[in-house]
């Protein structure tokens, strides 16, 4: 008998003591005993359909066949997986299985990593005995802009159901009919539109999902595999880079239980096509007039280093450096503040929230906290818009028990899940989060769920629209909930790393702050002297561009006259910089009026760190060259310094990254050595024990106006959106979906517009679409949309009909 | 026939033995108002215990055993399959036609004996007038305060609910027809958890077939003692055949078990049609292995003794076959129903019914070779391995083994007619 903690099983004669609760198909993997399966999937729950894992289990009644996948292993079990009926069994399975299957493997996507084909090998009998017509069917066929399906090879193991269903709450593949013609299909005039649905190719067994963009692209054998992170947004989802011949073709889930535990977006799983793009810059592009021209790296980094070099340092800013490494943003940090002596740094571009709240909020919320809540409040951005795999860890932990609080001015992906959901007109946040913390009667409910802990509460902004302060006072007000934690929530790549490197005005690298004197000194230790001066943000940087104060500003793989809340300003203000150096991949609506474009590297073509939303550091591998002549963003600028006569000592990534942690206080002892030899599986969150975070930020309530005016003005994001990289990845492009002014019925009929009816909004013409979920008074834009894009982000919005105003 | 439990009335009042009125008058719901005067939930439950009765659905577990499984959890409910879809059988929908409210009443008590507040009856979509008579049945009982709250001024209450099926045979699967009921696929669920730990809405639930629980009044009556003591003793109380095919009398019979099938096929079913010879029988339904007159027309009429003769009594079908009948047409008729029928979720029964279809109707096209007998065993052996009674399965639910049936059947009794038609040789039918 084993003890507590274990149960004894005996498996082919050999007993084990294994661990209680696991499924015998699990646990005998575990200890060697590798048993065939199909519908199996360590993150499914059991079917028992295929069949193909049968094995004998000895009972009271003699020995029976079973099917291990749905078995749970308890103390004294006998098992065997070898005997004759056993192989005959599995045998059996698999020549059913292969009865209709079109054994096209020489063309087939999966040949060579295919399941099917490695099992039949092991475990089949060889050859057919069927001599019958094979069933058919027209193929492939389109289940969704992304996914195809040959039904010809599919073995109708349920995986695919189970993960668009249990995994995404997106159930939109089904079985249909019945018997021999079973197939798995989508309900009529209801494609497969899932921002998960990529999912489904991964975990198919067989080939007979595959996406659209891999489909014949490369042998599995040619293949080479990378661990890394997405930096799609802040999630960090762990992948696998697939790259054959210099060039990266697939991106799978890693299986990282701390994070996205093997799932993937797919937008995580798809962009990878943007870096490809034919737009993508990749020479050194200096003004010529109203256009560029290409230019080599040498001439172009003088002509940068002595515009730069003729400018006093608080007449330079830079704005962005959130889309790379942290090495990069280190680089950035340090370039700014030691070789410019510029305190005017920001990664944030009017459209986030205090850095300090993002970077150094306590105490602080892991993914992995959500399992354990008693209750999760939602109050910022729709997760299943933004950050798509956190949603799915929303939901799997609400599915698991919790409950689930969401405070929105619209309809979030969570809404149908959770147990409260907290509607208010945008721009009555404030009013909200009063009556919330005074326990108003009406929320008696919502306050009584909120009073469960342990409670996650993932707090941000709404909509670029709503006022910055309100995260800062949700958080306050969530801090006092019952064992609260929190998870800030910006969304952008590597927001939270580039902000831990000092990327804000207020922020030194390591979380230290600008006013911390102690912090300041031992920096100033290893950097020499830092800037006097109090550093300008986003928006300031950009009304002091328009006012003359400041003369250049460095754009970092940003565009703000499309991210910031006032493009108009953002265009203003890039009109009278005297000096625009763009280092980018793209040019865009910003850095096309720059006056020199550096092509910088992307992901996937640098190696570094990243920091999560959680502060968890994750390694990123290099899986191909730098397209052209691109260059890591580090690597640029310690050209530029040198150039000016400084040593920025960031030629190399891991200088850079050994820097970090030298001096950035909550990063020490966060090597790359220590990620890749130590914890490398998944990751680790900062500070390591032993490390300091100089600034452990509290926030508080602070007075946030409610805006009355008639409309306000909720800008709703979307996955697919019109950013940098979704316009340039021909495989999410399309399916941007159009823009529209969502309003509710009452205001139409006020407004005398219906369904279909164009209004002006800030000049820019819409059809309306009229939305019962939209709060009376209050009008929804699709954010980040080429028909909204020049709309400045402000809560009160005027309405026009063509009849005059309203 | 000396004792007859459930037909008494519809053979005595043919025109209206379905009415509420013609069912009052002749002692109905007199059961439910003893039980709900005079006993309590247990003692109708020692009592069915008592009854020996065993479920009439097929499996033949014995009902009473059933209910005692009922997890305590609540709400609970008793789901009552009326899906008959078994090729062969039509006494269900005789006694929900011909008398809805002895079933009703049966409902009523056995819910209120197992703590039902709410119940089902799943009746097959192919069977309109049984539903509507049913249907018809409930509004008079709910307007007669038999159902409804606080039924005749006693603390219970009960609603019952009618479902019409798809039309798929597999919805007859308790699973598959919880499934079903819940809006799902109508597939068979894995076992464990049991329905009366986990079924219905994942509650506790129990269900029965309509003759079982269509005996439930009598019962509660005349005692479970006086059921036992009916019939055999391991087979007691009466049972439905329905007795179809090449016999003279076909039609359904409420028969007391324990006589032989000579009697049951020449005395009550009137020997076979036209004078000719019997060739062979399926004595519980198209998933029962057939019995042949060489063998089995002097066995036992009981439960056990068609069990130990490596077949089932099942749900009561008898199929008869003459001497004129193609027994491999027949079994790819069979064979053809059940890949026609299989759900198709588990590999073995999806792919190996159909391709078991294929290669019958291969041998019957004139195409067959001599290693097709040794296959067709082999993928029965694949589906239901070491082709014994009752079957083994590599499959989730008894669906796939009754393909197997027909199968080993055929090779069992009649091997060299399929060898014959093989070969291509003239067959010596008839």
């Amino acid at each position: 008998m084993a003890d507590k903690n274990t149960v004894s099983i005996t498996i082919n004669g050999v007993t084990h003591d294994v661990t209680p609760g696991q499924r015998l198909i699990t646990a005998a993997e575990k200890v060697g005993e590798y048993i065939p399966r199909f519908c199996h999937h360590d993150k499914l729950e059991p079917v028992g359909k295929c069949r193909v894992c049968l094995v004998e289990v000895e009972g009271p009644r003699g020995t029976a066949l079973m099917t291990s996948c749905t078995l749970p292993v308890s103390d004294g079990m006998v098992v065997h997986t070898t005997s004759e009926v056993v192989k005959k069994a599995q045998a059996g399975v698999l020549e059913f299985l292969l009865l209709n299957h079109p054994l096209d493997c020489p063309v087939c996507d999966k040949g060579g990593e295919c399941p099917l084909q490695d099992q039949a090998l092991a475990f089949g009998s060889g050859e057919s005995r069927f001599i019958e017509e094979k069933r058919t069917y027209i193929k492939p066929m389109p289940v969704s802009d992304l996914v195809l399906l040959d039904r010809e090879r599919c073995v109708l193991c349920d995986r695919c159901v189970r993960v668009a269903d249990d995994i995404a709450g997106d159930p939109l593949i089904e079985f249909i009919d019945r018997g021999s013609h079973v197939q798995i299909n989508t309900f009529p005039n209801e494609p497969f539109s899932s921002y998960f649905s990529g999912n489904t190719v991964q975990a198919c067994p067989v080939g007979a999902l595959t996406s659209v963009d891999y489909r014949f692209k490369a042998r599995p054998w040619d293949l080479e595999s990378v661990g890394s992170v997405s930096l799609v947004d802040s999630v960090h989802s762990t992948v696998d880079v697939h790259t054959s011949r210099g060039k990266i073709l697939r991106v799978y889930g890693a299986d990282n239980a701390a994070v996205n535990d093997g799932w993937l977006s797919d937008k995580d799983r798809f962009i990878f096509s943007a870096f490809q793009s034919s737009d993508r810059v990749t020479t050194p592009l200096i003004r010529d007039g109203e256009d560029f021209r290409s230019a080599s790296w040498s001439e172009a980094i003088d002509l940068v280093a002595s515009r730069l070099g003729s400018y006093v340092g608080n007449e330079v800013g830079a704005i962005g450096g959130a889309n790379g490494t942290n090495e990069e943003a280190f680089a950035l940090s340090k370039f700014m503040r030691v070789v410019m002596g510029s305190p005017h740094v920001d990664a944030q571009v009017g459209d986030g929230i205090d850095p300090h709240l993002a970077a150094c909020v306590n105490p602080r919320a892991t993914i992995n906290d959500l399992d354990a809540a008693g209750t999760i409040l939602v109050w910022g951005p729709d997760l299943k818009e933004t950050l798509p795999v956190l949603y799915l860890r929303v939901r799997r932990a609400v599915l698991n028990g919790a409950a689930l609080v969401v405070v929105s001015p619209f309809v979030t992906g969570l809404d149908s899940i959770a147990t409260h959901v907290v509607r208010y007109r945008a721009g009555s946040g404030p009013e909200i989060l009063r009556k919330l913390a005074h326990r108003d009667d009406a929320y008696q409910a919502v306050t009584q769920s909120l009073s469960n802990g342990p409670v996650v509460a993932l707090v941000g902004r709404g909509s670029i629209t709503e006022n910055p302060d309100l995260a800062v006072a949700v958080a306050a007000f969530a801090r006092a909930l019952p064992d609260a934690t929190l998870m800030p929530l910006l969304t952008r790549a590597n927001i939270f790393g580039a902000l831990d490197m000092g990327l804000a005005p207020t922020l030194l690298p390591g979380r230290a702050s600008v006013g911390d004197k102690t912090s300041v000194s031992a920096l100033e230790d290893a950097w020499g002297p830092l800037p006097d001066d109090s550093g300008k943000d986003a928006m300031a940087m950009l009304e002091a561009l328009v006012d003359s104060d400041l003369r250049a500003v460095m754009l970092v793989g940003t565009d703000p006259i499309r991210d910031c809340p006032d493009p108009e300003l953002a265009e203003r203000a890039l009109d009278a910089a005297e000096f625009i150096l763009a280092l980018d991949a793209y040019v865009t609506d910003s850095t096309s009026k720059a006056d020199v474009i550096l092509p910088v590297a992307v992901w996937g073509e640098v190696d570094g760190t990243a920091t999560n939303l959680e502060g968890r550091v994750q390694r990123l591998h290099r899986s191909v060259q730098p397209l052209g002549r691109s260059m890591a963003l580090s690597a640029a600028l310690d050209s530029i310094a040198l150039t000016m006569g400084s040593d920025l000592g960031a030629s190399d990534w891991q200088l850079i990254n050994k820097e970090i942690s030298e001096t950035a206080p909550a990063y020490a002892g966060m090597t790359a050595d220590f990620l890749t030899f130590e914890v490398a599986e998944e990751g680790a969150i900062v500070p390591l024990p032993g490390a300091s975070q100089p600034l452990g930020y509290i926030p508080v309530d602070m007075h946030v106006p409610v805006v009355t005016d008639r409309f306000t003005l909720h800008f709703a994001p979307s996955l697919y959106d019109a950013g940098i990289l979704m316009s340039h990845s021909p495989v999410l492009r399309g399916l941007v979906a159009t823009a529209s002014v969502r309003l509710h019925p009452k205001d139409a009929a006020a407004l005398t517009v219906t369904d279909g009816t164009s209004v002006s909004i800030g000049g820019h013409k819409l059809p309306v679409t009229l939305d019962g979920d939209v709060p009376e008074r209050s009008v929804v834009l699709p954010h980040n949309h080429e028909a909204t894009k020049a709309i400045a982000a402000t809560q009160a919005v005027r309405v026009e009909t063509q009849r005059g105003d309203a | 026939m000396t004792e007859m439990i459930l037909t008494q009335r519809m053979t005595a009042h043919p025109s209206d033995s379905h009415t509420l009125s013609r069912y009052l008058d002749t002692g109905g719901y007199t059961a439910l108002t003893k039980a709900l005067d005079n006993m309590s939930e247990e003692e109708i439950v020692e009592e069915v215990k008592a009854s020996n009765m065993r479920g009439r659905g097929g499996a033949g577990f014995p009902t009473g055993v059933k209910w005692g499984f009922l997890a305590p959890a609540q709400p609970r409910y008793l789901v009552v399959n009326c899906d008959e879809s078994e090729p062969g059988t039509f006494n269900d929908r005789q006694l929900t036609e011909r008398d809805p409210h002895q079933l009703l009443e049966g409902i009523i008590i056995s819910s209120y004996a197992l703590g039902v507040s709410h119940a089902f009856v799943y009746i097959r979509g192919e069977y309109p007038k049984a539903a509507r008579r049913l249907q018809r049945a409930v509004d008079e009982a709910y307007e007669a305060g038999y159902l409804g709250e606080h039924i005749r001024g006693s603390e219970f209450s009960l609603d019952v609910t009618l479902h019409l099926g798809g039309g798929a045979y597999i919805c007859g699967e308790e699973t598959a027809l919880l499934n079903s009921l819940e809006g799902k696929r109508g597939e068979p669920r894995l076992k464990p958890p049991f329905p009366a730990v986990e079924g219905l809405y994942a509650k506790p639930t129990i269900v029965n077939n309509v003759e079982s629980i269509s005996n439930i009044p009598w019962i509660t009556a005349n005692g479970g003692a006086a059921y036992a003591s009916i019939g055999p003793e391991r087979s007691a109380g009466t049972k439905m055949l329905s007795m179809s095919g090449h016999i003279r009398k076909p039609g359904n019979y409420e028969i007391v078990m324990g006589m032989t099938w000579r009697e049951l096929i020449y005395e009550i079913g009137g020997g076979i049609t036209d004078g000719k010879a019997l060739k062979a029988w399926i004595p519980g339904g198209a998933s029962s292995p057939w019995f042949v007159p060489d063998e089995h027309l002097d066995t036992l009429l009981t439960i056990d003794d068609v069990a130990s003769n490596g077949s089932m009594v099942g749900a009561g079908a008898v199929i008869v076959m003459d001497e004129t009948t193609n027994v491999v047409a027949a079994a790819h008729r069979l064979v053809r129903f059940f890949a026609h029928e299989s759900c198709g979720q588990c590999t073995p029964c999806r792919e190996g019914t159909s391709w078991m279809e294929a290669v019958l109707k291969r041998i019957l096209d004139g195409n067959g070779r001599p290693e097709d007998i040794d296959l067709l065993l082999d993928i029965s052996d694949n589906i239901s391995p070491g082709l014994k009674w009752p079957p083994a399965m590599t499959t989730i639910c008894p669906l796939g083994p009754s393909a197997v049936s027909p199968i080993t059947s055929i090779t069992r009794w009649f091997m060299p007619e399929l060898e014959a038609i093989i070969a291509g040789s003239e067959v010596a039918v008839g």
